[in-house]
């Protein structure tokens, strides 16, 4: 008899006592349910967005207030009434884009190199105990290591190319990466190995069904973590190895060094953290969705 | 400790059953090996009968888990033998173990498509599943937002799921289910007790119920059969005769139910001493 096949009639024994379980069932499993009100999506957004134009307004008044301290001179440390609209006549202009647009291109490419580099370590790693045994604090040591030390020996091997740049980035990504697919695969939760053992999920198909569905809030903490690795280690590369007279957002912090235009320094550091902070936020964002979806938010 | 008797279970009820029932025959497991070797089981026959619900009754490290981990086939036993007669074997546990990553139907239908069930076909028969433990209609939820008890009957659906065979219907199914009401709350888990009897009937299902609470194992069974600790024996069985539908709080549920709870302080006694 096939299951499926089964008439949802019930025996004659337990006929005068199903409707009345239907009923309790159906009603505890109302009350059991949790009730969530929503929000005001306006009032959300407000209530996400006043805390930070606070933290920004008393930053900006801060160094407004360090400024007018006469601490330094105004062409050493230029206030927010010089910098903001220097940044103001970046932004507007077209070679600033330029070199932004080099500068995102190398590092999507870059961190994209990790991604890839970094799961294929991490399942490798997590897959075979020796792997893990010869290579495992390999590469937890060099998620510590400071990637501008990689400069020096990735000049001498690529010399001032696109090559060292990524070579560095991809140093400093990958393990992070690799780190948080293994941190996913270990933190597995024994049952539902179990679970997926009675379904007859072995090998592949236990990967596929399992295993990588199940380290993916892991997974995504460590691109977080490696994105900011990456981005670090561009900064720290675009200012270093320089490539002909390409524009990019590590070169225009150099230049305005170089010519002493503190302001144009100052508003190109900023835009350097807003990319920063734009891209963690898009990352953070992809986390808490993950995490509302699967129930692991404490408030939920 | 005097040996423990072999259980010889009752005999079939009836050729209206598939399946050929569960035959363990002096199956023994040991973890590790020399002298600090531990015996979980030790020489434990059973049979049980297609269409039987056995319960199995026990304290604290009597092997219940391991046990129902040999019948699964997730573990391999260090003697004895085991004989599913060519069933599907599902397995139940204590967690509802549901993939968080999946919605309720989404569930089911990795359990379906293990099966081999074709994906045109999976939907509806998760839906219908889903229906027969009472979830129509919370497919598209994700585990989280239901209830525990809600989870169990998702759990469930998705053993149910395992046992599905097109290719041979003859084949019978055994439920293998590990204290799956422990965790809930009284009201839910006496719910789901009729539950489970209804479904137990309605797919004539061979059912292996292992539990600590005697009163459970007494509300549900055909046979309880209590085990021993350290290492797992069968020390006793008692057969439960009285008339379905059985209410958990009646005179004859708790006056049998006295009965086995002596029985099986006495065993854990032995421990303390």
């Amino acid at each position: 008899m096939a299951p499926e096949a089964m008439t949802t009639e019930p025996r004659k024994d337990t006929e005068d006592l199903a409707p009345a379980v239907n009923r309790e069932l159906a009603g505890l499993d109302a009350l059991e349910l949790t009730v969530r009100s929503r929000r005001n999506p306006i009032a959300r957004l407000w209530s996400a967005a006043w805390p930070v134009l606070a933290a920004v307004g008393i930053a900006l008044a801060l160094w407004q207030l360090v400024v007018l301290s006469g601490w330094k001179e105004s062409w050493v440390l230029p206030g927010p009434a010089d910098v903001l609209p220097e940044l103001w006549n970046s932004v507007t202009s077209g070679s600033f884009w330029g070199a932004v647009g080099l500068t995102m291109q190398r590092a999507v490419i870059g961190f994209a190199v990790s991604v890839l580099v970094g799961t294929v370590l991490g399942l490798a790693v997590s897959r075979f105990g020796v792997l893990r045994r010869a290579f495992g604090s390999l590469i937890t040591g060099l998620q510590t290591m400071p990637s501008i030390a990689w400069f020096p020996l990735a000049i001498l091997l690529f010399q001032l190319s696109e090559s060292a740049i990524l070579f560095v980035v991809v140093l400093g990504a990958a393990p992070s990466i690799a780190n948080g697919l293994i941190a996913g695969v270990d933190y597995l939760p024994p049952i539902l190995l179990r679970a997926g053992k009675v379904m007859g999920l072995r090998g592949l198909s236990q990967y596929r069904h399992l295993i990588l569905p199940a380290s993916l809030p892991a997974f995504v903490a460590g691109l977080k973590q490696g994105w900011a690795f990456a981005w670090r280690s561009l900064m720290a590369g675009e200012l270093l190895v320089q490539i002909g007279t390409t524009s990019s957002v590590g070169r225009l912090l150099s230049d305005s060094r170089e010519l002493s235009d503190t302001a144009a320094m100052i508003s190109v550091m900023l835009v350097i953290l807003v990319i920063g902070i734009v891209i963690d936020q898009l990352f953070g964002l992809a986390d808490r969705t993950l995490r509302n979806r699967w129930g692991l938010n404490a408030a939920d | 400790m005097t040996p423990a008797p072999d259980s010889v279970a009752a005999a079939g009820t009836g050729s209206r059953h598939t399946g050929r029932g569960l035959r363990l025959d002096g199956v023994s497991k040991a973890f590790g090996s020399g002298a600090t070797a531990l015996l979980a089981l030790d020489n434990v026959s059973l049979n049980v009968a297609p269409g039987e619900f056995v319960c199995l009754l026990g304290a604290s490290g009597c092997g219940k888990s391991t046990l129902l981990n040999l019948v699964a086939d997730l573990d391999r036993p260090s003697a004895g033998a085991i004989d599913v007669g060519g069933a599907r074997v599902a397995l139940m546990f204590q967690e509802p173990a549901l993939f968080p990553w999946l919605t309720v139907t989404g569930n089911i239908e990795l359990a379906l498509r293990m099966r081999g069930v074709p994906r045109q076909e999976r939907r509806q028969r998760a839906a219908q599943l889903l229906a027969s433990v009472h979830l129509g209609g919370f497919e598209r939820r994700r585990p989280h937002q239901l209830s525990g008890g809600m989870r169990q009957r998702v759990a469930l659906a998705r053993a149910l799921a395992l046992t599905v065979d097109d290719a041979d219907a003859s084949r019978g199914t055994v439920l293998l289910m590990d204290e799956p009401f422990g965790a809930l709350d009284a009201m839910t888990r006496d719910l789901l007790h009729d539950e489970i009897e209804r479904i137990w009937r309605e797919r004539d299902l061979t059912v292996l119920f292992v539990t600590h609470n005697v009163r459970e194992a007494v509300r549900l069974g055909d046979r309880v059969v209590l085990l021993s600790s350290r290492p797992g024996r069968v020390v006793e069985e008692f057969p439960v005769t009285l008339d379905r539908p059985r209410r958990i709080d009646s005179t004859e549920v708790a006056t049998l139910s006295a009965a086995i709870t002596d029985r099986l302080r006495e065993e854990v006694s032995r421990h303390g001493a």
